[in-house]
C-alpha cells in the first residue's frame, strides 16, 4: 500500500505504470467487444441466440430518425459557414466563383463526418453509456446473465449495428443539407442559380469524395459504440458514477473521432 | 453441530445440485472467499447468513456462475461452470432463475414483458401463450393484474414479487435469492418468505437465499450456511445452528457485535494514513 513516506521516483513510476496497463487494458477490453459483438452477429442464430431485428430496428429509430432534425440544423449551418468564409476568403483573391470547390470537397470529406459523428457522440454514445450503466448498477445485465441471456448480443450488438448503419447515412444526408444550405447562400450573395450550384458540385465532386466521408463516419460509429459500451459496463460507484461515464464516454469519443479525422486527413492527402 | 463443509452427502440423502470444493475468490489484491466448501441439495432451501463483508453476496454470484474463481470447483447440476462452453453453459443457464435484491427489473419494459423476456428468448411460444404463463407467474406471487404496468409505478414488495414471478417462469431447478426481506415491512417479508416456501414445495426447486435477516433464515431455512469472514464458520439445520456451542455464532444469533482484539500499531496507522512504526524510528 502507498505511503506518505514513499520515494516521489517510486511513486511517479508506479502510477505511470498503473496508467500505461489501464491503456492497454482499455484498449484491449475494446478489443475484445468489436471481436464478441462480431461473434455474436455471426453465430448467434446458430446458437440459437440471434440478434433481434426489432432491438436493432429500435436503436435505429432512436439514433438515426430522431436525430435527423438536430443533423440537418447543423449540417445546414455547417454549409452556410462553410460558404460565407470560403467567399470572405476567397474575395481577398477575386476568386469568390470558386467557393463552390471548398464547400463541396470539405462538406463531404470533413464536415460532414465530424459533425454528425460529433452529434451523435453526444446524444446516442452517451445514452448508450448511461443506460448500459445503470443497467449494470441495478443488477440488470447480471439479471440478463443469469437468465442465459447474453448481454452483449442483446443489448450491445443491436447499439453497434444501428451506430454502423445510421451514421454513415446521417453523414450522407448531413451531405445533402449542407451542400443545399451553401448553394442557397451562394445564390443570394453570388447571384449563381440553384441548378448551375448544383452542375458544379456534380462536376467537383468524385465518388470518392462522397466516400471518404461515409467510410470515415463508419469508423466514428465504431468508435463511439466502443467507448460507449466500454465506459458503460465499468461503471462503478452508483449514480455518481454514471454521470461521470455518461461524460467520459462523450469527451472520449469526440476526441477519438477528431483525432482520427486529423489521421485521416494527413494519409488521404499523402 | 457443525457439519464438515465439502463431505459428501450420505447415501439417504437428495443429490447435489450444486457443489463447490474450496473456493477461492479475489476481488483485485482483496481475497473475499478462503476456501468455501458446501453444497444445495436437491430440493432443499439453503440460507446463507453472515455480516457485511462476509463474502456471501461474491459466493451466491459464484453459486450463479457470474464470477470468475481464483482456484476451486463448482459444480451446478454436475457441470464444472469453469469447462462449460458457450452453448452448454446457456443450456444449464435455462435452469437457473434469480431474484435480485433490488428486483433488477428493466424499467423499459411492462411487468409482463420482464416476465415473459425469457419465454420469448429461449422458447419459439406464441405470443398468447407467453401472456397466458407470464399471468400464471403473476397469479403465484399475487401480483395479477398487475402486468401492464411499469417497475417504476410498483412498491418495493412488489418489484421483489415481480423479481421472483420473472426467475421462475422458465421454471428452474435452482433458484437464487439476494436479500428477499431486505428492506421490506415485516408481512411483506414474510409473505416473500411464504412465497418461497411455497416454490419449494410445489416445484421442487432447490433454493439459495441470501440474507442478513434471521427470523427469514430461521423460517425458510433447510440449512444455513454461516459465512465470517471468507470462511464458514458453521453449516447444518437451524436447529442446529441454535445449539451451536461456538462463541461467533451465539454473537450472530443474539445480535452481539465481536469485540475484536485491536492492534494500536494498526490503529494508529489507520487514524494518521501513515506507517506509525516508520515515523516512530524516523
Amino acid at each position: 500500500m502507498p505511503t506518505n513516506t514513499q520515494n516521489p521516483v517510486t511513486r511517479f513510476l508506479e502510477g505511470a505504470g498503473h496508467g500505461a496497463a489501464g491503456f492497454v487494458e482499455t484498449f484491449g477490453y475494446y478489443g475484445v467487444l468489436i471481436g464478441e459483438s462480431l461473434f455474436w452477429l455471426i453465430a448467434g442464430p446458430v446458437l440459437k441466440q440471434p440478434v433481434r431485428a426489432g432491438a436493432v430496428f429500435v436503436q435505429m429509430m432512436e439514433i438515426g430518425v430522431h436525430a435527423i432534425p438536430i443533423v440537418a440544423l447543423l449540417g445546414g449551418a455547417i454549409g452556410v459557414m462553410l460558404a460565407i468564409q470560403g467567399i470572405h476568403t476567397l474575395s481577398i483573391f477575386g476568386a469568390e466563383s470558386k467557393v463552390v470547390i471548398g464547400i463541396s470537397l470539405s462538406m463531404t470529406r470533413e464536415f460532414a463526418p465530424l459533425i454528425t459523428g460529433i452529434l451523435v457522440a453526444g446524444r446516442s454514445g452517451s445514452a448508450l453509456a448511461a443506460r448500459l450503466g445503470t443497467m449494470k448498477i441495478s443488477q440488470e445485465i447480471d439479471a440478463l446473465t443469469v437468465m442465459g441471456i447474453n448481454p452483449v448480443r442483446h443489448l450491445v450488438v443491436p447499439a453497434f449495428l444501428a451506430l454502423a448503419v445510421m451514421v454513415p447515412a446521417l453523414t450522407f444526408f448531413s451531405d445533402i443539407v449542407g451542400l443545399w444550405a451553401g448553394g442557397l447562400y451562394v445564390g443570394a450573395d453570388l447571384g449563381i442559380s440553384m441548378a448551375a450550384y448544383v452542375d458544379q458540385v456534380i462536376e467537383i465532386l468524385a465518388v470518392e469524395d462522397l466516400l471518404h466521408g461515409i467510410w470515415k463516419s463508419l469508423i466514428f460509429a465504431v468508435l463511439i459504440a466502443v467507448i460507449g459500451v466500454a465506459n458503460g459496463v465499468r461503471v462503478t460507484g452508483g449514480s455518481e458514477g454514471v454521470g461521470r461515464v455518461t461524460t467520459r464516454a462523450v469527451v472520449q469519443s469526440i476526441t477519438a473521432i477528431v483525432i482520427t479525422d486529423m489521421i485521416f486527413a494527413f494519409l488521404a492527402t499523402r | 453441530m457443525n457439519q464438515e463443509p465439502g463431505n459428501p452427502a450420505p447415501a439417504n440423502l437428495p443429490a447435489n445440485i450444486i457443489e463447490v470444493r474450496g473456493l477461492v475468490a479475489h476481488y483485485g489484491s482483496r481475497i473475499i472467499l478462503k476456501g468455501v466448501s458446501l453444497d444445495l441439495r436437491d430440493g432443499e432451501i439453503m440460507v446463507i447468513m453472515g455480516g457485511s463483508g462476509s463474502g456471501k453476496s461474491t459466493l451466491l454470484r459464484h453459486l450463479m456462475a457470474l464470477e470468475n474463481r481464483t482456484s476451486g470447483d463448482i459444480r451446478i447440476l454436475g457441470h464444472d461452470t469453469a469447462a462449460l462452453g458457450v452453448k452448454d453453459m446457456f443450456e444449464l443457464r435455462k435452469k437457473m432463475g434469480v431474484a435480485f435484491q433490488g428486483g433488477a427489473l428493466f424499467s423499459s419494459l411492462t411487468v409482463g414483458e420482464n416476465i415473459m423476456l425469457p419465454l420469448y428468448e429461449h422458447t419459439k411460444l406464441d405470443l398468447k401463450t407467453m401472456e397466458i404463463m407470464s399471468r400464471m407467474k403473476l397469479e403465484v406471487v399475487d401480483l395479477a393484474g398487475f402486468e401492464d404496468l411499469m417497475p417504476s409505478e410498483l412498491s418495493g414488495g412488489m418489484i421483489k414479487r415481480v423479481a421472483f414471478a420473472r426467475a421462475i417462469v422458465m421454471d428452474p431447478k435452482i433458484l437464487f435469492c439476494d436479500e428477499p426481506s431486505a428492506g421490506l415491512d415485516p408481512v411483506v417479508s414474510s409473505a416473500l418468505d411464504d412465497l418461497i416456501l411455497l416454490l419449494r414445495d410445489a416445484m421442487g426447486m432447490s433454493i439459495a437465499v441470501v440474507t442478513h435477516e434471521l427470523d427469514s433464515a430461521f423460517k425458510i431455512a433447510d440449512r444455513i450456511t454461516v459465512l465470517d469472514h471468507g470462511e464458514i464458520l458453521f453449516i447444518g439445520t437451524p436447529q442446529e445452528l441454535r445449539k451451536d456451542p461456538s462463541e461467533r455464532i451465539q454473537n450472530l444469533l443474539n445480535r452481539r457485535t465481536e469485540e475484536e482484539a485491536v492492534d494500536i500499531d494498526e490503529y494508529l496507522n489507520r487514524l494518521t494514513g501513515e506507517s506509525f512504526n516508520e515515523n516512530a524510528v524516523l
